[in-house]
This record gives structure tokens, sequence and C-alpha cells, in this order.
């Protein structure tokens, strides 16, 4: 017979049992678990400083559309989505550069020459030279990127969202 | 408290009944040849399992077929481990159920009355060579695509009907994204329905029959 403080065969072949078990459906369940939750934990990033090119190519007085591509990839699938933005030189210095993106409902604004005016098509938002509304429905002036030069390139900073 | 509720599942399911025809009926002494058929069970139901996990991120189309096994590898977590035991799982399956042919015929445990256990045996042999055959394409890679090219190839060269079957085999004249599909459809509906069920008639019938004993000199008085 056992001593009553010696662990019975039975109760320690019951332990080793339970904590194996335990090791081994870890062991199986969590790699399962990991491959299910794994392109959810993972956070792409959309941010990157876009050249524009040389600040000269621009005309000063004229918002020039400028037009670039950002490829997303998605698991196995590549999704190429197109942007456009407007280059605004006020003079030799100064500039700003705008999305085309109405801040209304994400309709793209076009700089109408005759009006002096970004028109939305969808809703008739205006917004002037420097992306503040002048009319219609949109809540806030155009989105106004970061910008920077650095070796005679305009830059911008993207960041999808 | 545990075993109360034990006992009331127990006293509606009969679990202690299943527990007892199935995992604790009479064998006669066997050896280890005799544990391939569970080796296979287990590797169905592995197979099965993984084979479930890849459908979540596999595409059975020539466009992204390939690159979703890619990102099954390389993107996904713990994506090349589902993969590679499914991958070694298949080879496996494939040679434990051969083997476990084998064991059956030269035991002579086909004979009466196990004729039907035999001959389910037999199709679940080739249904699994048949998910190996369908599970190879999937990937879509050189391998796979000239692997079937000429696997679909092989009964073509059957006399009057060939051409036919390439036809059927291939859903059409060349290898394509009809053949991907449907290669695709038979490999995770078709040949697991099929196998599920022969394994289901198998079982019982080892169940109800009893599994044969080694044979043995003396059982056979005539000879020495």
């Amino acid at each position: 017979m056992a001593e009553p403080n010696r662990l019975e065969r039975r109760d320690f072949v019951k332990v080793v049992v339970a904590v194996l078990g335990s090791i081994m459906g870890a062991v199986i369940v969590l790699p399962g678990i990991g491959y299910l939750l794994s392109p959810a934990l993972s956070v792409q990033k959309k941010e990157a400083w876009i050249p524009l090119g040389p600040l000269e190519n621009y005309p000063i007085g004229v918002p020039t559309l400028f037009s670039f591509t950002q490829t997303t990839v998605n698991g196995w699938e590549k999704t190429v989505n197109s942007h456009g933005i407007y280059v605004v030189r006020f003079d030799e210095v100064n500039y700003t550069v705008l999305s085309n993106m109405c801040t209304h409902l994400s309709c793209r604004v076009t700089w109408q020459e005759d009006l002096n005016e970004y028109i939305c098509p969808c809703h008739d938002g205006h917004f002037d030279i420097e992306g503040q509304v002048t009319f219609g429905p949109p809540p806030a002036p155009l989105n106004e990127f970061e910008t920077k030069i650095e070796d005679g390139n305009l830059f911008i900073f993207f960041a999808e969202g | 408290m545990a075993e109360k509720v034990f006992t009331w599942l127990d006293e509606r399911l009969g679990l202690t009944t299943i527990y007892n025809t199935v995992l604790d009926r009479k064998v006669p002494k066997v050896n280890w040849w005799y544990t391939l058929g569970s080796a296979s069970l287990f590797l169905f139901v592995i197979q099965a399992v993984t084979g479930i996990f890849l459908t979540v991120y596999y595409v059975p189309s020539p466009d992204h077929a390939y690159d979703s096994v890619q990102f099954i590898m390389n993107e996904v977590a713990f994506g090349w481990l589902i993969r590679g035991i499914h991958h070694w799982g298949a080879s496996l399956m494939v040679l434990f159920v051969f083997i476990h042919m084998l064991r059956t015929f030269y035991f002579a445990a086909y004979k009466y009355p196990r004729e039907i256990t035999w001959l389910t045996g037999v199709f679940l042999l080739l249904a699994t060579i048949g998910m190996g055959f369908t599970g190879y394409l999937l990937p879509w890679n050189q391998r796979a695509y000239w692997a079937t090219t000429v696997g679909t190839e092989i009964p073509g060269t059957a006399p009057l009907i060939g051409d036919f079957i390439i036809r059927i085999l291939r859903g059409g004249t060349d290898l394509s994204a009809v053949t991907l599909a449907r290669f695709f459809s038979v490999h995770i509906w078709f040949l697991p329905a099929i196998i599920l069920l022969l394994i289901g008639i198998h079982m019982y019938l080892v169940i109800r029959i009893g599994i044969s004993s080694v044979p043995h000199k003396e059982d056979n008085p005539k000879e020495g």
C-alpha cells in the first residue's frame, strides 16, 4: 500500500496524460487558429513619399493635375489604384498640393479654368484655388498633402485610409 | 456532478454501448501490421482537416491558384505547416492504404465472410489514388501541369474511347481552367464524399464481423 503522502501510480499517470495531452492539443490547435487569423492581424502600410518631379515643371497660378498609381497587394491579388492630386504654385516659392478627392462623398474634383474653382460633378461642390469650400455640400476644404523638396524634386507624403 | 451528467447522457445516447462495441471489442492476438487500417483512417482525418484549412486561402483558378499557394506558404502564419502536412500526409496515406491492402491480401483476410470489407477497401484504395491524382494538379505549377497532362494522356491511349476519356477528364481537349476547377471539385467534394461513405461501410463491417487472426500453419490440418 502506498503511504499517505506518496503519489499513487494511477494519479501520476493521470497528471502526465493531462499535461502531455494539453501540450499536444495546444501544438495542434494554436497553429490552426494562427492560420485562420493571420491575414486579419497583419496591417498593411499604405504610406509612401510620392515623387512628383521638379517643381519647375508645374506652371505658376494654374493648378495642375498629377496622376499616379499605387499597387496594393491583398493576399494573392494585386490591385492598382490610381490617384490624382493638384499641384498649385502661387509664386516661385509658395506652393501647395491638394487631393482631388471631394470631402463630401469622395468624387473627384476638376479645376475649371473659367470659374477659377475646383468643381465636384456629383453634388456641385465648389472649392477655390487653395481648396477652401466656396459653395455646395462639402463639409471641409480639400485635403492638403505634406510636402518636401529633395534634390530639386517635389514629394508628397501619401497615406491611404 | 460530472458523473451525473455522464449518466444522464449515457442513458440517452448509449455512450457506453458505443464504447464497448467500437473500442472495447474482442480482437485476436495480432501484430503491428494490423494497425495500418487505423493509421490510414488517422491520415484521412488529418488530410480532411488540413484540406479544409487550405481551402480558406486556395483559389482554384489559373490566374490565382499558384499565387494563392505561394501566399499560403510565405505569408499566412503556419501556412507552410498546414500545406506541408497535407503534402506529406497525402503520400503517406497512399503508402499506408496500399500496405494495408497488401497485408489483407497476404494474410488472406479478404475471404468469407469479409468479401465486402475487401471490396470497399479496393474502392477506398482507388479513391485514395484518385485524391492523389486530382490533388497533384491544384498547386498549378509546372510539375502539376505536366504531370496532369501526361496523367490524362495515359487513359487517352485506350482504344476507341480514349479521346472521349481525355475530354471528360480535362473538361475539353486542353488542360485548362475547366480542368483545374473540376479536379478541385472532385478533390474536395466527390471523392471525400465517396471515401466517407466507404469508410462507414468498411468500419461497420470490421466491427460487425471482427478482424481475422494471423494465419497459422496449424490452421490447415492437411499441411504439415
